[in-house]
């Protein structure tokens, strides 16, 4: 009921196609859900800068207040449609992140030092266009088509979720045991956002992190803590992760040459990155945490 | 002839013929009527609850490849030698002296084949529990009926017990026909005299002093063994909080459908919570002070099959316990004894005057004759068959609804049937998303 | 001899090694008790404990063979479910004392709160002062020995234990009533308070138990129920 993909680039070479790249790859995924589309692009970290990308559903009156708002913290506002990144200085990322939350309708998407989130209801065509992905550079980014399931289709319950700095995941499957979890995590004093189950394997991975394991170790933990069916793909900063859970029902094509790592839902997301051709390919294991770094 | 059309006789409902032959009964001993078992009256149960399987949104998981744990650890709040049960369905607790020695054995036969526990009662441990039960709860009673020490220290666990759901706020009472030599002994009691046991520990009242008690039998017990409160259902919020500030490792929590070996009808069918009442207020509490799943919740009163065991974990429990239910696996009001039913005035199935130790299935008695038509051996085994199944039935839902452990049921998995049962486990009418109550209790 | 001062170490040191001492009759020490709970519990071998100061809920409970002399006053449920051994508490007890006890000896030179000697079980307690309301209540076995006066309801719903008051009994409880001292009762109450240590003249207690009629159900006896 979903589609999945991710590129990770070990070629820089290749940094400045990854928006290209991996907009192809998500719009193959169409069929598998056309409710709404998201992306996550990590591009180069500017040294001691963060950004912030935020959400209105009326960016036209929001983001002008947004700039404004923010003035006083020299942070620049750059619009894309319903989406803005702020670009700020590192040390004041809670406090500009707390400023922006409390302007009009803005939902913060992402916040860290790499990550941008994009994400819109809509075929994925369509969204890829309104922001501009293919233009986009960065060293890897994961990508979501959703087809919803229990929670409404809305902007915020599109993927990816990011519950964490320069964090996110997006989650193809249905989880059995979310609602007792969130109970758990929001009376630990974490905030939700919507109703997905998609989010609660993403708060969790956040906490389990938060209390000093490493995304591959909170991985590990999810295979207990978590119960269903499911394929994540997880992205950090330095680098992107999947893990399938024991029974592993839900599709996953995994891709390696010398220039890149793709993660597909299905083959036909791979089959336009250049030298796929003689790519390694192959199925991840159940039950197996896959993790690629630089 | 006079045709006058006559009035059908009609009898009151409210002065039905069991309330009838109740006042005449009353009336003629001058004493109120003393029974064993729980309330027969119906409550809303779990029968009103229906799982939601998988479908499209969710996926099941297959039968036999596909795991569907079972296991559940207790008492691992502070108790260095937590206990491991491989099911999460428990033996409550039934002294020896309501139950022969043979029927103790037979418990703890068919319990250790299942791994999983089970539990003294009022009057002490026997060799024959102890030594056929690889876990035994060693049950801490107000009366302190054969408490001692060493027993203490050879328990697996140790089980405070506050009520029963058969009657919170009562004590124990065995007839004196059941005070043979040997439960004499075992309770410093003369022989063939009525028991009475207190309704109140004898050195602490309330949640301050439990809490220095639980403290006491820690340090005696050199704080391996894990310490359980049970409660009877009245106030399960509040007790349930009150068991978790004391110290409590494990709740455990007896709606009004709990048996007992002998109390007053009256109590019984008059006083307490049903089951189904009983769980979400209690889980509520262990949410609201952050310990759900850390100070484990035990269900017990009315659990019969593997449904109600999954619709209880469902809710929140931990684990489950049956009493009533291992009893009937073991031989009690089986069709097979009927005669000797109908000699006692009464027929399988309805017989619960198991405090005069007269039980034709050998089963709530301590005369030696009676109690050797139970064989411990054939009837251990038929409660580890049933202890078996119902875990199976469990796993059966659970699958259904995508779980790979038992105790990831959540109450989002089911719908209830009747509004009082969707109130009461706070679950949705069936069809609708709606909670009647919510907000509160 | 080993000191414990609980004042620098935990209480759990103590009892640790109070149940590790396996049978060596030695003998233990304990400082600044200030009050504590459980102190010296479910001690099982042989020793002499020596305890200098006031103690708080359960002192001495559950002891099999410890000899524990309090010198100061106990709090509630002194040496509750003891089952052999001694314990002396030198001041006042609290509510409870020797509760459900089963065997042994336990001396309270002070007096004893409401409720000594409940449901007792064999225990046998010698108090040299008075003894609070509902003291032996369901008392089942053992033997009471009180030199001073007894509270409200003595004895109530009791069974086959004995109780000798030397003072006066405020009122006796439902079936718990005053029976003939024979020698072999005046035999009893000089063996106990030579035992204890405490000097008196038998012949001059009074002896209380059960009249027996609650032992079976009987209609006109309903409103002791």
């Amino acid at each position: 009921m979903c589609g999945i993909v991710g590129l990770f680039l070990k070629d820089r070479a290749l940094e400045p196609r990854l928006g290209a790249l991996l907009s192809d790859m998500l719009v193959t995924m169409t069929d598998r859900g056309p409710d709404s589309a998201g992306i996550a692009v990590y591009g180069a970290p500017r040294p001691g800068r963060a950004r912030i990308t935020v959400q209105s559903s009326a960016p036209d009156t929001d983001f002008p207040a947004l700039a404004e708002a923010l003035a006083r913290f020299d942070a620049e506002v750059a619009a894309k449609s319903t989406h803005a990144v702020i670009s700020l200085d590192a040390p004041r990322l809670a406090e500009v992140r707390a400023a922006a939350e409390a302007v009009g309708a803005i939902r913060v998407m992402s916040a860290g030092e790499a990550v941008e989130i994009f994400k819109e209801v809509g075929l994925p065509a369509q969204v890829v266009d309104r922001f501009g992905i293919r233009a986009m550079a960065g060293s890897h980014g994961v990508g979501h088509t959703r087809m919803a399931t229990e929670s409404a289709v809305t902007t915020l319950g599109a993927h990816p979720f990011s519950t964490g700095p320069d964090q996110c995941l997006v989650h193809n499957g249905s989880l059995s045991n979310h609602n007792n979890l969130r109970r758990e995590m929001l009376r630990e004093g974490v905030r939700f956002e919507t109703e997905n189950d998609s989010e609660v394997a993403a708060a969790y991975l956040t906490a389990r992190m938060a209390a000093g394991r490493s995304l591959g170790e909170a991985l590990d933990d999810a295979l207990t803590g978590l119960d269903g069916f499911y394929t994540f793909v997880v992205g950090a900063k330095s680098g992107f992760g999947v893990l399938r859970d024991p029974i592993a029902c839900k599709p996953a094509v995994l891709a390696e040459t010398d220039q890149w790592v793709a993660f597909g839902s299905e083959y036909r997301a791979l089959a336009g990155l250049p030298g796929i051709e003689t790519a390694r390919v192959w199925e991840p294991e159940p039950a197996t945490v896959y993790f690629w770094e630089r | 002839m006079d045709r006058t059309p006559r009035t059908h006789p009609r009898k009151s409902a409210s002065f039905d013929d069991y309330t009838l032959s109740e006042i005449r009964r009353a009336a003629a001993t001058g004493i109120y009527d003393i029974r064993g078992g729980g309330a027969k009256r119906a409550v809303p149960h779990f029968d009103d609850l229906l799982f939601l399987g998988a479908s499209v949104s969710r996926y099941p998981l297959e039968g036999y490849r596909e795991r569907c744990a079972t296991d559940v650890v207790l008492g691992d709040r502070f108790a260095s030698k937590p206990i491991h049960l491989k099911i999460p369905i428990t033996i409550a607790g039934m002294s020896f002296g309501s139950l022969s020695g043979q029927a103790k054995e037979a418990l703890g036969r068919g319990a250790s084949a299942a791994g999983t526990s089970t539990t003294t009662g009022d009057g002490g441990m026997t060799e024959e529990e102890r030594g056929h039960s690889d876990l035994l709860v060693y049950q801490y009673l107000p009366s302190r009926y054969g408490m001692n020490p060493r027993d203490l220290r050879r328990a697996d666990a140790i089980e405070i017990v506050i009520g029963q759901g058969a009657k919170p706020g009562g004590g124990g009472m065995l007839l004196g026909q059941k005070i043979s030599p040997r439960v004499a002994g075992m309770r410093d009691l003369p022989e063939g005299i009525d028991q009475r046991s207190a309704c109140r520990h004898p050195d602490w009242t309330g949640p301050d002093d439990l809490e220095i008690k639980i403290g006491e039998l820690r340090e005696i017990t050199d704080w391996r063994t894990p310490i359980y409160v049970k409660v009877g259902g009245s106030r399960p919020y509040y007790d349930v909080a009150l068991a978790v500030k004391s110290g409590a490792d494990v709740v455990v929590l007896d709606g009004m459908q709990g048996g007992t070996a002998a109390t007053q009808e009256v109590f019984i069918e008059h006083v307490g919570l049903p089951t189904l009442a009983c769980i979400r207020p209690a889980v509520q509490a262990l949410q609201d002070l952050g310990m759900h799943r850390k100070v484990q919740l035990v269900v017990s009163g009315g659990i019969r099959n593997g449904a109600d065991v999954a619709k209880a974990l469902a809710l929140g429990a931990d684990a489950v316990s049956i009493g009533t239910a291992a009893l009937v696996a073991l031989g009690d009001n089986d069709p097979r004894w009927a005669d000797d039913y109908a000699d006692l005035g009464t027929v399988p199935g309805a017989y619960d005057d198991w405090h005069e130790g007269r039980d034709p299935a050998g089963i709530t008695t301590q005369d030696p004759a009676l109690a050797a038509r139970l064989d411990p051996a054939a009837a251990g085994r038929r409660l580890a068959n049933y202890l078996k199944v119902m875990t199976l039935e469990a796993q059966t839902i659970a699958r259904a609804c995508g779980k790979s452990r038992l105790s990831n049921l959540e109450p989002e998995d089911l719908c209830a049937l009747t509004l009082e049962a969707a109130a009461m486990a706070r679950v949705p009418l069936a069809g609708t998303d709606w909670i009647p109550g919510r907000g509160g209790f | 001899m080993p000191v414990f001062d609980l004042a620098e170490q935990p209480l759990r040191a103590l009892n640790a090694a109070l149940h590790a001492s396996g049978g060596d009759n030695g003998r233990f020490e304990v400082l600044n008790p200030r009050g504590a709970h459980s102190v010296a519990v479910g001690v099982e071998h042989p020793c002499e404990i020596e305890v200098m100061g006031p103690v708080g809920y359960y002192c001495g409970g559950m002891n099999e063979a410890g000899e524990i002399t309090v010198r100061g006053s106990a709090g509630p449920g002194l040496a509750e479910n003891m089952m052999g051994g001694r314990v002396v508490v030198e001041g006042d007890a609290s509510q409870y004392a020797g509760a459900t006890g089963h065997g042994g000896l336990l001396v309270i030179r002070g007096s004893a709160a409401s409720r000594c000697g409940i449901s007792l079980k064999g225990l046998d307690i010698v108090v040299g002062g008075s003894i609070g309301h509902m003291s032996a209540f369901m008392a089942q076995s053992g033997r009471m020995v009180v030199l001073g006066d007894a509270g409200e309801a003595l004895g109530d719903s009791i069974y086959e234990a004995r109780i000798y008051v030397r003072g006066t009994v405020k009122s006796l409880g439902t079936d718990c009533i005053e029976k003939p001292m024979r020698d072999e009762h005046r035999a009893e109450v000089a063996d106990l308070l030579e035992a204890a240590g405490i000097a008196a003249d038998p012949a001059d207690f009074r002896r209380y138990g059960s009249a027996r009629k609650l032992y079976h159900f009987d209609v006109d006896h309903a409103d002791a129920y």
